[in-house]
């Protein structure tokens, strides 16, 4: 068992969509299991990166300070680390607020909108802070290598893994690379 | 000021009217309507728009965006703007601005709600033997110093006409420290064309034109003139001039080029955009010598057979204006310019053409964009001007003191000229030196002077460093102070800024990184991009955020701007990088953070907005730590 | 051949006045771009398509070609310096593919993916842009332009409409309207344009021709750009012939 990769995935500000093709690999995810071990995962719901992790996936750019807590301990926490998809190689869709201003954003959340009751902005300490952009994840941490796609196929994902497990480059084929 | 009794429209009809409705004209048209108006208001881009193009009335704000000094926006009755070079900000402008501002009421960059007043900060305006300078509505004000900015503040206050201010505000000084056989052998006005015209005569052709039977020249007149435009061009040959404004190109071989290739006419360009910063010799050379120039100019035009030279000279030397009209309207009057000069076939007229801030114009062909009215974007490479340049017709450009140079060619021959300078850089040179030194202005040297033997005549102390020709030129360490300026060492435009040892070279790298950026004029995506990415770097050093990582995205992005730029801006714009990182790499050393990953911004910072949002102060609210390690 | 020059090792033949650019392609060696479009005059702006020349770098859409010359296009130095301009490309716009209507007929995109670009590596300027969908039948996407004139080039000298210039310098270039609002509504933009057929990007689009082709069927989905740019120029320069 100890000779498997231990591979940690988490999503930040993404939407899952990243996992769901990680998930898509079908039967191969049984070959998959054969080489690693999943660590710290939305897929079995461990929390914490237990020990080291060969591989950290990240879905997802940073959009609030428990993004960054999560990334934090990821880099600390992963060997190899990897952006996978669009949102965290580049910020994605989510990022699209970038070109309003956080205010305006939060207020046209839960200010100025249609049929809001007791408008006011949350501030309750249990809801994770926002930062002013939402930003890729190379920009708050040191990245490894990307996974480019929205999402990253199957194959993409299969083909980069087994690729890095084997030690070779795991650079995508021409006809793997997407954006979206 | 009196124009605001004026309506928009009779402002600009009579400078259309002037211009004929050329559409090659808009800039000047856009410069005279800025300089009455302190801005190109919508209808009257409008008006510019259906007299010079017809429908089209896109071009018209697609130009006023591209230069500095032409805005759409009302700037106020008086426009100042502070030269922001490295030794401008050495010598205190900064603070100056500061105290201007200050006393006015007004923020930097902003009309005050009045509409009364403006303060802007620009490149260099050519001042930096005597800095700190600025241009108020256009007028040069050197070594400005607390007291004079009381005075200009009280002056503005007290609405004063910038016409009335005391007239000891507006004196620029020459400072020329040092001279040789461009500034000692002042040649007469003529001289040059007679030389030429007398080897003409020397062929034994006639060239002197009989108006009484034959109005146009004759076909041997003709043949006379082309063995004196050969003669002169020989010379040209046996002088080797290279060209002044940096790259050294030999002049004859351009002329000869321009000559030689097919067009219904030929032009012959002054280039005095000068905009490298630290640089001002064109600026002296026009005060001083502009006979000189234009005289170059003449025989050049003579040489390759045109009959029109444009001197193309940036906006902040606009204060010339009066003076080199008048030197040109005086060289008509002695029959040194237009029909049959000195009574010989050969006709030939020199107008000016103003750029109005943009320091790409100095590039050939975003110069011959701008002549042309438009936006001074460089052209594709080829065909180069000599073969499609103004109008798309052969064209010769030169720098100011190329032509100055190639008028002492004609008068004294190619030969004598050769005797000055070295083997390879023939003659002499202008060098414009400011910074760290006692007594900063114009020395002329032959070339092959020392680097060393520059900063002794000029009284430098304790250097640390020189930067030659400019930001887009090379920053030298005291171990390389016994190289020689010369083409085939240390090649430069003239420009020699002195920094001692109290100076900090970051500060310099990034006063240059931020130039570029400014200046870049966005059409190629390596110097669009590259430059602004550059800065972004500096500001994180700055910040005290540096990563080894930078240093090597540093050294990436400056090889992509060196192999991939479209033209020599941002070619050149890697140059204070690459010389720092090999030379004066402890300016960086000093600023490294780490040499992991670090971000470009503060994380803690990047919730700051949220918690004034929200009101929260919970230590969830926070991040203390910015970088995370990598495990390894 | 009396005119060849060596690009890559192979020898290219090109008559006078061809440019480097069109003779590789013409011999059916891809080299990348995106502002230039062979049926309309070079501008060397994007670099995308710069090669050696006797080691020296020019855009080989302007290069004349020289017989006997010593041409590098398909290098790894040069093709890493071309994904560093595509890098740039993305960071400086605001390129969000996933919702893209011009995701996979998109040349940026398929050029990135042509050149092995899996990510943007600077950090990401989002510039803000304004957009402009005020025509009933025109988009303009300003946070997919990336500056490469074509629209420009092709409504001035063919359309003869003069509809867009670039206005501002350096980074804050930004593609502009001839209209008195600056608005397309106010201007003489139509469907029929031939600058609505120009564009690389997703900036210049018409309205109501969206996913009209899924994604995962368009050009560059099915075939790389250099297959489909090569097939293209061949069959213009055929269709020229007959």
């Amino acid at each position: 068992m100890s000779k498997k990769v231990s591979v940690a995935t988490c999503s930040l500000a993404g939407c899952f969509g990243c996992h769901m093709s990680l998930l898509d690999i079908d039967e191969r995810i049984l070959d998959l299991l054969q080489l690693v071990e999943f660590n710290r995962s939305p897929i079995n719901d461990i929390k914490h990166i237990e020990g080291m992790a060969d591989v950290g996936l990240i879905e997802g750019g940073v959009c609030n300070a428990e993004n960054f807590h999560v990334l934090k301990e990821f880099r600390e926490h992963c060997k190899i680390l990897v952006s996978m998809g669009e949102c965290a190689i580049t910020g994605g869709i989510p990022s699209m607020r970038n070109h309003f201003t956080l205010k305006d954003c939060l207020e046209e959340g839960y200010i100025r909108g249609v049929g809001i009751e007791n408008a006011h902005i949350p501030n309750d300490p249990e809801i994770p802070l926002l930062t002013d952009k939402v930003y890729p994840c190379h920009e708050v941490v040191k990245i490894d290598y990307f996974l480019p796609g929205c999402p990253p196929s199957a194959d993409a994902i299969w083909h980069f893994l087994t690729e890095l497990i084997a030690g070779r480059d795991p650079s995508l084929p021409t006809e793997l690379i997407k954006y979206d | 000021m009196s124009s605001t009794k004026l309506s928009h429209l009779e402002v600009v009809r009579p400078i259309v009217e002037k211009y004929a409705k050329d559409p090659n004209a808009l800039l000047q048209i856009l410069i005279e309507v800025q300089e009455i108006l302190h801005c190109v208001p919508k209808d009257v881009q409008d008006y510019i728009s259906k007299e010079l193009f017809g429908k089209s009335r896109v071009r018209v704000p697609a130009v006023i965006s591209f230069y500095s000094f032409l805005s759409e926006q009302y700037l106020g009755e008086y426009v100042v703007h502070f030269a922001d070079n490295i030794i401008e900000q050495m010598l205190g402008n900064r603070e100056l601005a500061a105290r201007l501002c200050s006393k006015l009421g007004v923020k930097i960059g902003k009309v005050r709600n009045d509409g009364r007043v403006s303060v802007h900060f620009t490149s260099c305006i050519g001042m930096s033997d005597q800095a700190p300078a600025i241009l108020v509505n256009g007028r040069t004000i050197p070594k400005l110093t607390p007291e004079k900015v009381d005075v200009i503040a009280q002056s503005i206050t007290a609405q004063m006409p910038v016409e009335r201010w005391p007239e000891s505000l507006f004196v620029v000084e020459d400072n020329i420290r040092r001279s040789d056989v461009l500034f000692r052998r002042k040649i007469e006005p003529g001289s040059a064309i007679k030389a030429c015209l007398d080897r003409a005569k020397a062929a034994h052709a006639p060239v002197a034109l009989d108006e009484q039977l034959s109005p146009l020249p004759s076909d041997s007149d003709k043949t006379g003139l082309d063995h004196a435009a050969q003669e002169t061009l020989a010379e040209m040959y046996r002088s080797d001039l290279r060209g002044r404004g940096g790259a050294g190109f030999k002049a004859a071989i351009k002329w000869e080029t321009a000559r030689d290739k097919k067009g219904s006419s030929r032009y012959v360009l002054c280039n005095a955009d000068e905009g490298e910063p630290g640089t001002f010799k064109d600026r002296v050379l026009l005060q001083n010598y502009a006979d000189m120039v234009f005289e170059g100019m003449t025989v050049c035009g003579f040489t390759i057979k045109a009959k029109l030279g444009i001197l193309y000279i940036r906006g902040e030397y606009r204060y010339m204006k009066e003076h080199l009209d008048a030197v040109l309207q005086k060289r008509r009057e002695q029959n040194l310019l237009g029909e049959h000069i000195l009574g010989s076939p050969f006709s030939f007229d020199i107008k000016i053409h103003w750029g109005a801030g943009a320091y790409v114009c100095g590039m050939e062909t975003a110069m011959i964009e701008s002549i042309e009215g438009k936006r001074g974007s460089p052209r594709k490479r080829w065909p180069l001007p000599v073969e499609w340049g103004y109008k798309g017709q052969p064209t010769v450009v030169n720098n100011v003191e190329t032509y100055a140079g190639a008028a002492i060619v004609a008068v004294r021959g190619g030969s004598w000229f050769a005797q000055h300078g070295t083997m390879q850089s023939t003659g002499t040179k202008l060098f414009c030196v400011s910074g760290d030194c006692e007594r900063p202005g114009i020395y002329e040297y032959p070339f092959g002077v020392s680097i060393r033997e520059v900063l002794r005549d000029c009284g430098a102390r304790n250097t640390q460093a020189v930067q030659i020709s400019g930001p887009s030129g090379m920053m030298l360490p005291e171990s390389e102070f016994d190289r020689l300026l010369a083409f085939e060492d240390v090649p430069s435009v003239g420009t020699v800024m002195i920094f001692d040892k109290s100076r900090d070279m970051f500060d310099v790298l990034h006063n240059f990184a931020k130039f570029f950026q400014h200046e870049s004029c966005g059409l190629c995506t390596p110097c669009r991009v590259g430059t602004t990415l550059l800065v972004n770097i500096l500001d994180k050093f700055k910040k005290g955020q540096g990563s080894a990582l930078d240093l090597e995205e540093i050294k990436n992005i400056s090889q992509l701007l060196k192999t991939f730029s479209h033209c020599g801006l941002g070619q050149t714009a890697q140059a204070p990088f690459m010389d720092a990182l090999q030379k004066f790499r402890p300016i960086f050393d000093k600023r490294l953070k780490s040499k992991e990953f670090i971000p470009a911004f503060s994380l803690n910072a990047a919730l700051e907005e949220a918690r004034q949002l929200t009101g929260r102060t919970d230590p969830g609210a926070f991040i203390h730590e910015d970088i995370a390690e990598p495990a390894h | 051949m009396e005119n060849t020059f060596s690009l890559d090792g192979k020898e290219i033949p090109f008559e006078p006045g061809q440019t480097v650019w069109d003779a590789a392609m013409a011999a059916g060696v891809y080299i990348p771009h995106l502002c230039h479009n062979p049926d309309y005059e070079p501008h060397s702006s994007c670099r995308l398509c710069t090669i050696t020349v006797n080691g020296r770098p020019f855009a080989a859409c302007t290069q004349p070609a020289v017989a006997d010359q010593l041409v590098h296009n398909n290098t790894p130095e040069l093709n890493a310096m071309r994904r560093t301009i595509l890098q740039m490309l993305f960071v400086e716009g605001n390129h969000y593919c996933p919702s893209c209507e011009k995701s996979g007929n998109c040349k940026l995109q398929s050029s990135a993916y042509d050149l092995g670009m899996q990510d943007n590596h600077f950090p990401q300027l989002f510039p803000h842009r304004e957009p402009d969908s005020s025509h009933p039948d025109v988009i303009l996407d300003r946070d997919r332009c990336i500056l490469c004139g074509l629209c420009v080039r092709v409504s001035r000298d063919v359309d003869k409409k003069s509809i867009f210039a670039i206005a501002n310098r350096g980074i804050k270039s930004e593609l502009i309207v001839n209209s008195p609002s600056g608005k397309l509504v106010d201007s003489k933009v139509s469907v029929d344009d031939e600058a609505m057929k120009v564009c690389p990007v997703g900036s210049l689009m018409i309205k109501r021709k969206g996913f009209e082709v899924p994604i995962g069927q368009r050009d560059y989905d099915k075939e790389p750009i250099s297959v489909v740019s090569l097939r293209q120029f061949q069959g213009r320069k055929e269709g020229r012939h007959e």
